[in-house]
């Protein structure tokens, strides 16, 4: 009884509809509808804090129009309403599947809120870099590190917006390029990176040799260039705090 | 499970994000923190930071709003597991959630919604709080919520399956007093039957918060001062307890701290108060 009770509660909750009342009895109207309009107005406002920036990009009424459409098609799941947030930009790419710099803004935001809360990890201290055998070392990455393809200049849009300043247009970049978020102590960073970072980011966190990054650079660049380059890109790693410790 | 929740008769406000740097930066007046639960069942960074710092200063009550202990599926292992890894860290004044279910099968509302108070669902609240205790390793408190519905099935009061549930489960309460008097009005019982039908000595802590009108209902919204109706019958319920500890609960339009200690002293005058009676009566 109790579970049959619980599943008509859920379909009232999830579709709204008069038939779903039913089961309640007359005199129900009034209490399922606060309900109802608790478990919308709950889910609407996750989505609302959880991307304050592409809501921004979007305008109120278009932001909405996707939101509750999402609501629609996706119950929530996970006991935390933050998980709710999880799903949106596949709605979004959904419903706007012509704007690339939509794409790329949410995803920026949801990897900002992912790494905000994600699995603390101090950066490398570069005095362990001293005894490290460079021969068979491989470089840990921040547990929050992710990364994508950039087609747009989705950075410097979510970079403005998020200082209150005017925006630029949204255009395709004229070159490819990497999208890289992490969070180093409590702040969590966007950054746009070049294409040859970008793949090389990819590469060294799928086997963390350095030995094997310093290979692929020589084999691209030449010898002489090449260490001097990945050497480069160390350094980089390792100021930005996306390297926090070196196993073996 | 073996342990008691201490008797503790301070006066809490809830950790919120406005207020943040006033709990980090300077000593604020109250006797104890509350924090929703879920709010740091997270991996770590910034929320588990600042609740590590406040709970430096201050006890920490950790309430959840989505343990479920009214679902028929049970309740959610993993959701246990980390509320367990959080109070092993926190090592909190108490660990509280709601007399209420939020997940059907794989759907979760994100609310407090209403269990019919019949013998069916006073097993399977019981066997879930159990559960929980037994996971946590120590025994809950259980709030009464606020509630917009009731059941025909409903064989007997909610403070009767409250009683009940404390019972055999061997768990504590958390007295809302607001929502005793949402509850009331919206149903049409007396808040003072229902003060007179808990097991008094279960009570552990008070929450109080402002509620609305609603076009047919009152609608606990916290987004309010407490209201003067509210502040009445919280005089009667510690007339009745004795010194517990209480906090404030302020989730919309949250104000400056200082209203909220301002509200947090009333709370404590009036607490005062009715033991002045109480000793002069003894």
């Amino acid at each position: 009884m109790l579970g049959r009770l619980q599943e008509d509660f859920r379909a009232w909750l999830v579709s709204g509809e008069d038939q779903a009342a039913a089961p309640f009895g007359a005199g129900a109207e009034a209490g399922l509808a606060v309900y109802l309009n608790n478990y919308r107005t709950q889910l609407l406002n996750c989505l609302k804090i959880s991307f304050p920036v592409v809501r921004s990009r979007m305008g109120e009424d278009a932001f909405r129009e996707t939101a509750i459409a999402h609501i629609d098609r996706r119950p929530p799941r996970s006991w935390t309403l933050d998980a709710y947030a999880e799903d949106f930009p596949a709605t979004l790419t959904m419903l706007h599947p012509d704007n690339p710099d939509l794409h790329e803004l949410i995803w920026i935001e949801q990897s900002l809120a992912d790494a905000f809360v994600g699995p603390d990890a101090e950066p490398l201290a570069l005095e362990a870099l001293g005894a490290a055998d460079w021969e068979t070392v491989r470089l840990v990455f921040a547990p929050t590190l992710v990364s994508r393809p950039a087609t747009t200049n989705a950075a410097a849009v979510w970079t403005a917006l998020r200082q209150d300043e005017s925006p630029p247009e949204a255009e395709m970049l004229s070159e490819p390029a990497g999208l890289i978020v992490w969070r180093r102590g409590l702040d969590a960073f966007i950054e746009q990176i070049d294409a040859a970072e970008y793949q090389a980011l990819q590469a060294i966190v799928r086997h963390g040799s350095f030995t094997a990054l310093c290979a692929a650079m020589v084999e691209r660049e030449g010898e002489e260039k090449g260490v001097a380059l990945a050497a480069t890109l160390l350094s980089g790693w390792l100021r930005r705090g996306l390297v926090v410790g070196l196993s073996e | 499970m073996s342990n008691k929740n201490p008797r503790f008769s301070g006066f809490g406000l809830g950790l919120r994000r406005e207020h943040y740097r006033d709990f980090l930066e300077s000593q604020v007046p109250v006797d104890f923190i509350e924090v929703i639960s879920e709010n740091f069942m997270v991996a770590g960074g910034r929320p588990r930071h600042v609740l590590r710092q406040v709970r430096e200063r201050h006890p920490v009550a950790l309430h959840g709003v989505s343990m479920s202990v009214g679902s028929a599926s049970g309740v959610d292992r993993d959701y246990l597991l980390r509320l367990k890894a959080l109070a092993d860290e926190i090592e909190p004044l108490f660990v509280s959630d709601h007399v209420s279910w939020s997940r059907t099968g794989g759907f979760t509302a994100h609310d407090l919604l209403p269990v019919p108070y019949t013998e069916e669902a006073l097993d399977v609240v019981c066997a879930n709080v159990s559960r929980a205790q037994d996971v946590l390793k120590r025994p809950m408190l259980l709030e009464n919520p606020s509630s917009y519905l009731t059941f025909g099935s409903s064989t007997m009061s909610e403070w009767e399956f409250i009683g009940e549930m404390a019972r055999r489960t061997g768990c504590d309460l958390l007295l809302d007093i607001n929502n005793i008097y949402v509850s009331g009005a919206n149903h049409g019982f007396d808040p003072l039957a229902f003060l007179d039908g808990i097991p008094l000595d279960r009570v552990r802590q008070i929450h109080l918060a402002g509620h609305s009108q609603g076009r047919d209902l009152l609608i606990d919204t916290h987004d309010t001062p407490v209201r003067d109706e509210v502040w009445d019958l919280y005089a009667r319920a510690v007339a009745r307890l004795g010194p517990v500890a209480t906090m404030i609960e302020r989730d919309g339009n949250i104000p400056p701290l200082s209203e909220l200690l301002d509200e947090l002293f009333v709370a404590r005058r009036l607490s005062a108060d009715s033991h002045a009676v109480l000793a002069e009566a003894v």
